[in-house]
């Protein structure tokens, strides 16, 4: 209420990308910016996929153009309206979406919402045994090498990151495979969990869909293990390719904050190397971890595709390419957007949370 | 841009030949990675150059004077690196891959580089409505998984079968699609922190024309940043390359050998305990990709040996582009 003086300047309604407003209070109106950044975003993919899938043709003669006779594709097409206008169909596609119908699968006729909600959970659950593996790889070792700082531990865990990147998640998948699942037999080859846990997991009252989550809530720790063990797996071959990318960023940042003064200060008074890297230099460290855990999501789902792949991991991503060898572009074309929609509200969700932690975010 | 504005520049940055100078900079560990990462780069690009000799059989050669290759054989004898189950050679498709991977590079980074430049050129130049929607379709491009938006554009190229020329153009212009943002931002970036410089002012009042001011003054200051950028993407490409391809995107074996989609065939083999059909294409796209991001990363680090720390937080999430990191959007969000 005390800041008067800085609402004359507020500009209505414009999604400047760079509004140069400082000073306090702005916390509100960051949060309102950013939140109709979201709309252009998706909207321009929206309407990117939608023109990009359109461009070859109708989705029903793509799905089944060679298995029916030509007037019953044609009723077929004329029935769901594939042969109006494209922009009439646009227009149409843009009000469905804004009421939440993201269309039928041609293949399957499952609303898209439908699908999401039966396999984003196994997503969701792979993306977040796997970040808990990236965070738990990449943070400490990023630490180590900050501290050693062109010497042996850093150059080799600079390898280590780089390794990580360059090895595609359905490589590494394979290799963990091999070794794991077929000649020492330790762990599953592929799956969620081992068909007796599925059952008694889809048998569950108000299931989360996250198996380890509803496995400890009923108590099942017979189950617990199956799904863990089925898990580890897809979550090291997932996190390890972001394991490498906050490596790399927390080297690169606490680097940064020990050569600040305040760590300078720190040491002319005693205060160990140790400490200061994992008390003093860590923590502005992580801001921009958070900042780029936002572009980690939408590769991670990227990721997530493969990764479902190689393990038959049965989330949206492997629901995705079965869609797209059937070719049924409604679904495929349903789900991006969907995706796109989770991508831009968890970046906008990430941008939040950093600007709530750094003031110096918000401008 | 019509081609005269483009071709003085480039002659000095070939002749300035970047990955030279940058090996006669370097000491030490900085110069061991640049030096493994220039000779992994070299043997990917001989071995693409050379696979027609290098290569014991054609790339979907089933069968030879004595007979049709038997399938899933171990690798020894006649077939160094085995067989698949196809009865293809594995080695064979292990060396005729990096020719695939390198066309696919040279095309996509070729088209990304020419639209991507030219864009931010003018975006950043003239800025105005133009500049706000093609950074806003940019950034809402960037923040997207780029698998994904190179599985659509993969469809609309080639709905699915595809030849090798139409494989190679699918896949590359997926890939382009990719990158074009990625381009964009960086050379629009350092073009509104040129435009203010005094020898573009200069250039002004002395009559020059906007494109001969874009073309001649700023594309050549702007530029600095592509041989990092370059050297990066051509291992994203290869990635991106191997992932369409594992998901059946790539192209049909029949017309030319690669990586990814042997991968897809061999993830059936590895419960089976069958390694070598997976192992050998998986050790060659992370040698490549690892040949090509060391090379990226020596330089990245020797451009700038000061500070390697805060300029990664400016690139955020669904933050613009914001001017003076020209190597954030590269490296901090999708490596």
């Amino acid at each position: 209420m005390t800041t008067v003086i800085e609402v004359p300047e507020a500009e209505p309604g414009v999604v400047a990308p760079r509004s140069k407003s400082k000073g306090g209070g702005g916390l509100g109106r960051y949060i309102v910016i950013r939140f109709f950044l979201i709309i252009p975003t998706v909207f321009i993919l929206v309407t990117l996929v939608f023109f990009l899938m359109r461009v070859i043709g109708d989705p029903i003669t793509a799905a089944q153009g060679g298995r029916l006779p030509p007037d019953v594709l044609a009723q077929r097409i004329h029935d769901a309206g594939y042969d109006r206008p494209v922009l009439v169909q646009y227009f149409e596609y843009l009000g469905q979406l804004i009421t939440g119908n993201f269309g039928t699968t041609i293949t399957d006729r499952r609303p898209v919402v439908e699908v999401l909600t039966t396999f984003g959970a196994a997503t969701l659950e792979l993306s977040i045994n796997a970040l808990i593996v990236a965070l738990a790889v990449g943070i400490p070792f990023g630490l180590i090498a900050a501290q050693h700082r062109d010497k042996t531990p850093d150059a080799f865990l600079r390898f280590f990151a780089i390794l990580c990147y360059a090895t595609p998640v359905f490589f590494s998948g394979l290799l963990l495979k091999l070794t794991f699942s077929v000649w020492l037999g330790w762990l599953p080859v592929a799956g969620r969990a081992s068909t007796r846990t599925e059952l008694t997991m889809s048998s569950l009252a108000a299931p989360s869909g996250i198996y380890w989550l509803d496995a400890i809530r009923s108590g099942n720790f017979t189950a617990l293990g199956d799904v863990v063990s089925h898990a580890v797996l897809p979550a090291i071959a997932l996190g390890l390719l972001t394991a490498g990318v906050f490596l790399r960023l927390v080297r690169t940042n606490v680097i940064g904050t020990l050569g600040k003064d305040y760590i300078e200060a720190g040491r002319s008074r005693g205060v160990s190397e140790f400490r200061l890297v994992t008390k003093h230099a860590y923590k502005p460290a992580l801001i921009p971890i958070i900042t780029v855990m936002g572009l980690q999501i939408a590769l991670m789902l990227g990721g997530a595709i493969l990764t479902e792949t190689t393990f038959e991991w049965k989330g949206l991503g492997y629901q995705l390419v079965q869609y797209l060898n059937a070719r049924d572009f409604v679904a495929v074309q349903g789900i991006v957007v969907l995706l796109a929609i989770i991508v831009a509200v968890t970046n906008f969700i990430v941008d939040i949370i950093a600007a709530l932690i750094d003031p110096r975010v918000r401008y | 841009m019509s081609t005269p504005t483009l071709t003085p520049p480039r002659q000095p940055l070939f002749s300035r030949l970047p990955v030279i100078s940058h090996l006669k900079k370097s000491v030490g560990l900085q110069r061991g990675m640049l030096v493994v990462g220039v000779v992994l780069s070299g043997l990917f690009i001989l071995t693409s150059i050379f696979a027609p000799l290098l290569a014991p059989y054609g790339y979907s050669q089933l069968s030879d004077a004595s007979g049709s290759f038997p399938t899933q054989q171990a690798p020894g004898g006649k077939h160094l690196l085995g067989t698949t189950v196809g009865g293809y050679d594995v080695l064979s498709r292990v060396v005729w891959g990096s020719q695939t991977a390198v066309t696919v590079i040279i095309v996509s980074v070729a088209m990304s580089l020419f639209l991507g430049v030219a864009l931010g050129l003018l975006s950043g130049y003239f800025g105005g409505w133009l500049d706000r929607i093609l950074v806003v379709v940019a950034d809402a491009i960037y923040a997207f998984p780029t698998l994904l938006l190179a599985i659509v554009i993969s469809i609309v190229i080639s709905r699915g079968q595809s030849s090798f020329w139409g494989g190679i153009f699918s896949c590359a212009f997926s890939i382009t699609v990719v990158f074009v943002p990625q381009y964009f931002r960086v050379i629009r970036a350092e073009t509104i922190r040129l435009k203010a410089e005094p020898f573009v002012e200069s250039a002004k009042v002395l009559g020059a024309s906007s494109m001969r001011i874009i073309g001649r003054h700023i594309f050549k200051n702007a530029t600095r940043t592509l041989p990092l950028m370059f050297t990066l993407n051509a291992s994203e490409a290869i990635l991106t390359l191997a992932g369409l391809g594992f998901l059946g995107f790539g192209i049909e074996p029949t017309s030319a050998a690669e990586w990814g989609f042997d991968l897809n065939k061999a993830l059936a083999d590895t419960s089976s305990g069958i390694w070598w059909t997976g192992v050998f294409p998986g050790i060659a796209i992370v040698l490549t990709v690892l040949g090509l991001t060391l090379v990226g990363e020596s330089i990245n680090d020797l451009n700038d040996p000061r500070i390697r720390g805060r300029k990664r937080a400016g690139g955020g999430a669904g933050t613009p582009a914001s001017p003076g990191t020209p190597s954030a959007p590269a490296e901090a969000g999708k490596p």
